[in-house]
């Protein structure tokens, strides 16, 4: 905010006398009506963003449970399915949004200092690494889709656990003789759940039963997850928007605020998902 | 409490300014749909609310028609499964759940708190445009082929029958949202918006109460939301988690469901404490008593309603340790809400009761809310519960708790603050027949329903044994009158507007803020934010003004 003269959200009294519903005080456009100061303003937005939080924690935590009840009934599950993902690009990701994260709170401070260029290049990047979060999902993703490792019904992966390399290499290449009738493994057409398994090599586990239940948790958890992904870059093409007009200043940075606490909320989700998903023993 | 005196704001033009309120401040209908007014606002959820309340109410009455003889009566079984599915999700989703908070708490809360608006103008629009979608969802799944599950969804069903589920899971999760959003508006504004003076505990009840509801709002629909998530998915991508086939648990769905859905009784009738904590004072003419018991038995509740959820699955095969803890937790909860019971009645004793509907709709609440909040303990007893469980001893219960507490507050409040928020005095005459009327209604109507229970007649049954048919006639006889009661309560209400605008600012005498601004309120609530000195039930200064009609200030006005 260009204009802004005044120390960060000072506490002086608002101008008095009668505001409209949608009017604004005549000293301060970015000051609602019915606050005082711009530091009731804050706060009162700064409480309001906090217990949406409280509500986006609630509302992964019925996954987070679903999960703890069928790891706890069925680590087997769990262990198996892990070999699945791709624990490079899982970390990568972790990476990306950690980064972003510092980003989205380096934005905040440019704000308060009204840093104007710093702040719209931090939120530029900000905005570019989590595109690069959503392409690594994608990859991600449409590797499963090709291989069929999907959720719940659609479960029939091309590829058992041990075939796959992730498998080798955590139980070593000599412990699993690979027989050459293995090789191309096509898939047959599923008509039970989970597809049919195939006979196991010696000294391989056989793959447990409903081991799609695994991936009805990885890809509802992923999956909402990468739709707050979507909402926060939205939420970031926004604070872009208000910051290119020069909207964000000492006394009025409540915005970046909200969106950058939003953020860290989806990058502090991720970072639990991870070890959760990814990093299975 | 007391205003500061007049300034030079409030003496300017006093004849445009009695003109001038909320209701004609701006005109079209866009100036309603667009507006950020918590009042306006407020008046469009009372409407939508009611035209749902018509709506489930239609489906109760067909219901009940039906079960007028043990075979079929007017609709084939499918059709009957649909309406009593369609009577709950509308009653609970679109009419309690919102009632109180979202229509009468949008309009009263900032009033109460001498507040411009609530802390989030544009989010409370949001969340009355998600009802509005919601409802939708929920018509268009009446439209295509109604749900069938019962509203509570349960799977394995829910996620095997043909009707159209998906509308109306997607109507309550929309819904969910928009409670959501209500929920986290109120906590800001009570916390951020408060007037100076008025300290924590020298809120209106009515505000206490609708800040444990929006702690629950906030605090237990994420959960359903995520489990009607999982539900909507599970039908779309057959993902499993609820189906036993694919390794998944339908009890699961069961814990999700009521995780949220026990806090949401107490969504439901938290508010209507509230309602009854700021009538009978008023109305007894005599302070509150035992406030502070009250005020925290509003936030005891709130805090052990989440502690209880396993009482709905005694009979799910739940382990019978977490059945005993669940159990013995939900008779903790008749202390709180006794300690308001007998709050109430201590106010009342001695005091100089005025029968006014509100007040009548109070006395009502207190008989019939007691009845269903001492059934609900035999409930709670797990040995009684697994004979009791799904008969119609338990819909008696919650129709006891929801319609005779719920709905009974809710009819209080609006006849409290009606002309508050419109400007008129509705006729006294039809208010006291209309209460006296729906009371004999419900209880001709429930009561039996109690004996049909304990007799074993299981709920939600299309057919059932001649020997209860004598019982089902009671109860539909009850139907009825209750129909009428709100036939005639709706006619003199809505006639009470096509009056000139006659209601004085406190017709009632009561002290909170509210009433001390103009009736219907100004566009922006008060010339000058109200300062407060005592707390809100101090009566011995409003003295009764014949020639208004109202009560006014003794010392302010110096009279």
């Amino acid at each position: 905010m260009a204009q802004s003269t005044a120390e960060p959200l000072a506490d002086h009294a608002a101008s008095s006398g009668v505001h409209g519903h949608d009017g604004v005080h005549g000293e301060n456009p970015f000051l609602a009506h019915h606050f005082d100061t711009p530091r009731h303003q804050f706060e009162s937005g700064k409480l309001g963003i906090w217990l949406f939080l409280v509500t986006e924690v609630l509302f992964f935590g019925g996954l987070f449970c679903a999960y703890a009840i069928y790891r706890s009934l069925h680590p087997e599950i769990f262990v198996w399915a892990h070999y699945y993902l791709d624990t490079f690009w899982g970390a990568v990701n972790t990476g990306v949004l950690i980064v972003s994260s510092l980003t989205a709170a380096w934005a905040v401070r440019n704000a308060q200092l009204g840093e104007q260029k710093k702040l719209v290049v931090n939120i530029i990047i900000t905005i570019a690494l989590a595109f690069c979060f959503l392409c690594v999902k994608y990859v991600e993703y449409s590797h499963k889709f090709h291989e069929n490792v999907l959720p719940g019904r659609h479960f029939n992966p091309t590829h058992e656990a041990w075939e796959l390399e992730s498998y080798k290499k955590a139980h070593g290449e000599a412990a699993l003789p690979v027989t050459p009738e293995m090789h191309p493994a096509p898939a047959p057409a599923a008509p039970a759940a989970d597809g049919v398994a195939k006979q196991p090599p010696p000294g391989a586990p056989p793959r447990p039963r409903h081991v799609s239940v695994f991936f009805s948790i990885y890809f509802f958890m992923t999956g909402l997850h990468g739709i707050h992904v979507v909402a926060g870059i939205i939420t970031w093409l926004w604070i872009l928007r208000r910051a290119l007009r020069g909207e964000f200043g000492p006394k009025h940075f409540g915005a970046v605020d909200y969106a950058a606490l939003y953020w860290h909320l989806v990058d502090l989700i991720w970072i639990y998902l991870f070890p959760l998903l990814y990093l299975i023993h | 409490m007391t205003s500061p005196s007049a300034t030079a704001d409030d003496i300017v033009a006093p004849a445009e300014r009695a003109s001038d309120n909320y209701l004609t401040h701006e005109k079209g209908i866009l100036s309603w749909l667009t507006t950020l007014d918590h009042k306006r606002i407020g008046v469009m959820y009372l409407m939508c609310v009611m035209s749902a309340f018509l709506l489930g109410g239609v489906f109760a009455l067909l219901v009940r028609t039906e079960l007028l003889t043990p075979g079929r009566t007017i609709v084939d079984h499918d059709t009957y499964n649909q309406l009593f599915t369609l009577h709950g999700a509308v009653m609970v989703f679109l009419v309690i759940i919102p009632g109180i908070p979202a229509a009468l708490g949008n309009f009263i809360l900032p009033l109460q708190l001498g507040a411009k608006d609530v802390a989030f103008p544009r989010l409370n629009l949001a969340s009355w445009y998600l009802w509005v979608i919601g409802a939708l969802c929920m018509v268009l799944s009446l439209v295509i082929n109604a749900a069938d599950t019962g509203w509570t969804f349960y799977t394995p069903y829910s996620t095997t029958t043909t009707t159209s589920v998906i509308p109306a899971l997607t109507g309550a999760f929309i819904l969910g949202f928009s409670s959501i959003f209500t929920g986290m508006n109120f906590i800001t504004t009570i916390h951020k918006l408060r007037p100076p003076g008025m300290t924590w505990f020298r809120m209106p009840l009515f505000l206490w109460a609708l800040y444990s509801t929006a702690v629950i709002q906030v605090l237990a629909t994420p959960v359903l939301a995520i489990t009607l998530l999982m539900l909507i998915v599970e039908r779309v991508v057959g993902i499993g988690i609820f189906d036993p086939a694919l390794g998944g648990d339908p009890v699961l769905f069961q814990h999700f469901f009521w995780f949220y859905s026990h806090p949401a009784v107490y969504i439901m009738i938290v508010p209507a404490f509230g309602v009854m904590g700021d009538i009978i004072p008023t109305f007894s003419r005599k302070r509150i008593f035992g406030y502070k018991f009250i005020a925290l038995s509003s936030v005891a509740i709130a805090i052990l309603g989440f502690l209880v959820w396993g009482h709905h699955m005694f009979t799910s095969g739940q382990s019978v340790v977490s059945a005993t803890i669940f159990s013995a937790i939900s008779f903790l909860i008749a202390i709180p809400t006794a300690i308001k019971v007998f709050n109430w009645l201590a106010t009342m004793y001695k005091g100089k009761i005025h029968l006014d509907t509100p007040m009548l709709y109070c006395l009502f609440f207190l008989w019939v809310f007691t009845i269903g909040g001492l059934t609900g303990v035999f409930l709670g007893v797990m040995s009684v519960d697994v004979h009791l469980h799904d008969t119609y001893f338990v819909v008696a219960h919650f129709h006891y708790v929801m319609m005779g507490g719920s709905i009974t507050a809710f009819l209080a409040g609006m006849h409290y603050w009606w002309p508050k928020m419109f400007g008129r005095m509705y006729d006294e005459k039809w208010g006291r027949i209309s209460c006296g009327l729906l009371f004999v209604g419900l209880n001709l109507t429930f009561f039996p329903q109690f004996v049909l229970g304990t007799r074993g007649m299981p709920r939600r049954y299309y057919n059932y044994l001649e020997e209860f048919q004598g019982l089902h006639q009671l109860s539909t006889v009850g139907a009825y009158l209750m129909g009428l009661a709100f036939l005639t309560t709706a006619a003199y209400l809505l006639g009470s507007l096509r009056k000139r605008a006659d209601a004085p600012a406190n017709p009632w005498g009561a002290n909170t803020l509210e009433w001390q601004t103009p009736s219907p309120p100004a566009y922006y609530n008060f010339h000058n934010p109200p300062v407060v000195t005592e707390g809100p039930y101090e009566y011995a200064d409003w003295v009764y003004n014949k020639r208004t009609g109202g009560y006014e200030r003794k010392a302010a006005d110096g009279r």
